[in-house]
């Protein structure tokens, strides 16, 4: 039960301290703590092949594009004054209700679990090996399995479009229609 | 031993923490970090229930939901570039130029 | 306290020491190995063939000034050099260097020479080096220098480009070994054909071990792949802002990523421990050989073939590696297919 605690804790407080932080390279480092605890977590769930790839793929890919993005940004912290001397769910408009929805779906949330009877222990189910793990994925999800290939290559695509400054031949083109 | 209503809260607990980030935040990174923070608390439901039933479903779904994330993450990330270089700014409320 | 337990602390400790003992050794050599290839003697001075050299370095470390520019962010400074220690030190954990031993009868059971077995052991180790990242870009980023900025940004971009084919070529393995565990792998290569011919995955996959070795030298930032550190250009790259012992910690990581990625290549290509003449508990000692040819070829990579320039490094590992690694698993696969289908 400890390593739940200690993990979930980990998780959550580095969770708070993401949405709280002014400087985006601290958010993401403590992103990075957040999937570890996550990590430890689906160890717990026996999931160690998920466990490891969350490690490779989220901690060890996605979050170093963000570091990139946000070292070559360099952009300057957002908040205002306003933003730092108010407290979400005083501030006007669109960001109290917001706050107030998050509140309110955390409270509903619980609220719904806590009425279920779901507080039996895990069944004594066998660890799953990576072996099981491939033969599903190529048997009864083959096809979403390659349909991921063709959604990694058309965002690769996309990125690298999306990215691109316009060079001067091309955007001169494009202003002579 | 945590059962799977301990998994669940914290699970839930996760996801609005999301929730409060892509609404409070005026930073688009920390919104896009956000709602990475959301697709976790979803990757944790589905593995505990995948342990809960015994099949390995619930991790090949989190492994194609971690697929997909990445590559919502790639095409957001160049789309923030874009916009950076249009605008020198992050806060969401200066691309307001659409607004009637 | 039971025996076996007191025996899994003591392997830890075992490798932890050899870890550091190993770095320092890796000074001395790199620098003697060095002088030969040039024609020159090398340290002498200090201690017997100049063998307390790595000592004398680490104590002028030591007493070194520890300086921190006042513009660098102080938390990201100093956390850059524990995160690169740490990975390095972390990804040997699953890296087993001996077969299961009782130790002559002293305990119960057997006990592997590893310090933790878990059966997704490889991509513990992919994963790990993927953390590895974290410690340059973040020197790079928080030392609030130019240099340090550019080689920080080229370096990691380099390690996540090389990280692929490493992978590839590790799933290459993966499918004829069976197995995540590197135990397992290790065992399958036990044994000879023909009575002389070792059943090494060398000779099974020799387009995917040079992949592997490739890789692993632009992942450890090593020459012929070191442009982040050239002198020429970037001053130092990433460490050019680091003093004393954090420069010491990036040095070190250095050292034991080499040291990681020779034990992870030994294990998986060269048959780890097993080898002819030595009885089986006393496989370390094949292992330690592999491993030592293996730090040997790197160290003689460096000193004798120039240095690519950053293009040409990206575009080497993009076009020609990458495919050349997807090549190799398909040609595995349908290898595996044909012979054991």
């Amino acid at each position: 039960m400890i390593p739940f605690y200690v993990f979930a804790s980990l998780a959550v407080v580095a969770s708070l301290l993401v949405i709280a932080q002014r400087n985006p390279i601290y958010s993401v480092l403590l992103l990075i703590a957040s999937f570890g605890a996550l990590s430890g977590l689906y160890v717990l769930l026996d999931g160690y092949f998920i466990a490891v790839v969350q490690i490779i793929i989220y901690a060890g890919a996605i979050m170093v594009l963000f570091l990139f993005v946000v070292m070559l940004l360099n952009a300057p912290h957002e908040d205002t004054d306003y933003d730092e001397r108010t407290h979400p769910l005083r501030r006007r408009g669109a960001m109290r209700f917001g706050a107030v929805l998050a509140v309110a779906l955390a409270v509903e949330l619980v609220w719904a679990l806590g009425r279920s009877s779901g507080s039996s222990s895990f069944a004594r189910a066998p660890a799953p090996t990576v072996a099981a793990i491939g033969r599903s994925l190529f048997n009864e999800y083959s096809f979403s399995f390659e349909v991921t290939s063709i959604l990694i290559l058309v965002a690769m695509v996309g990125a690298v479009v999306l990215a691109r400054r316009d060079s001067p031949a091309s955007g001169g083109a494009a202003k002579d229609r | 031993m945590p059962s799977l209503n301990d998994y669940l809260v914290l699970s839930a607990i996760l996801f609005s923490i999301g929730t409060a980030g892509v609404f409070v935040r005026r930073n688009l990174i920390t919104i896009l970090l956000s709602i990475e923070i959301m697709l976790n608390a979803v990757n944790l439901t589905f593995v505990a229930f995948g342990r809960q039933f015994g099949t390995v479903d619930g991790q090949i779904i989190a492994f194609f939901v971690m697929t997909v994330a990445a590559a919502e993450a790639a095409v957001g990330l160049a789309i923030v570039i874009a916009l950076f270089r249009h605008k020198e700014s992050l806060n969401p409320d200066s691309f307001a130029t659409l607004k009637w | 306290m039971s025996p076996v337990l007191v025996a899994q602390l003591a392997i830890t400790l075992v490798v932890f020491v050899a870890l550091l003992s190993a770095a320092a050794g890796m000074v001395y050599v790199e620098r003697k190995v060095a002088a030969s290839l040039q024609q020159r003697i090398g340290p002498y001075l200090v201690g017997p063939k100049g063998l307390l050299q790595p000592l004398a370095d680490v104590i002028k470390l030591m007493f070194k000034e520890e300086l921190r520019p006042s513009a660098a962010d102080a938390l990201l400074f100093t956390l850059a050099p524990v995160i690169s220690a740490t990975a390095a030190f972390a990804a040997f954990a699953v890296v087993p260097f001996g077969a299961s031993t009782t130790f002559f009868g002293l305990l119960d059971e057997p006990v592997r020479l590893q310090v933790s077995d878990v059966n997704v052991g490889i991509l513990v180790v992919f994963a790990i080096a993927s953390m590895g990242v974290y410690g340059i870009v973040l020197a790079g980023w928080s030392s609030n220098s130019k240099y340090s900025l550019l080689g920080g940004l080229r370096s990691s971009a380099q390690m996540i480009s090389y990280e692929l084919s490493y992978g590839l070529a590790l799933a290459a393995v993966l499918l004829i070994g069976n197995s995540l565990s590197l135990t397992e792998i290790v065992d399958a290569q036990a044994g000879t054909w023909l009575g002389f011919i070792p059943k090494w995955y060398l000779l099974l996959q020799p387009v995917g071990f040079a992949i592997f070795m490739v890789a692993g030298i632009a992942e450890t930032n090593r020459a012929p792949f070191d442009f982040p550190e050239a002198e020429q250009e970037l001053v130092a790259g990433y460490h050019t802002e680091y003093s004393s012992m954090r420069f010491a910690m990036f040095f070190l990581a250095e050292y034991i990523n080499m040291v990681t990625v020779s034990a992870v290549a030994a294990d998986l290509y060269l048959g780890g421990w097993h080898g002819p003449l030595i009885p089986a508990s006393f496989g370390w000692i094949w292992f330690l050989l592999k491993v030592g040819a293996i730090l040997f070829f790197y160290v003689w990579m460096r000193w004798t073939l120039p240095r690519y320039r950053y293009d040409q490094l990206m575009r080497f590992g993009w076009k020609v590696l990458l495919p050349l690694a997807v090549l190799n698993l398909l040609a595995t696969g349908a290898g595996v297919l044909f012979f054991e289908g």
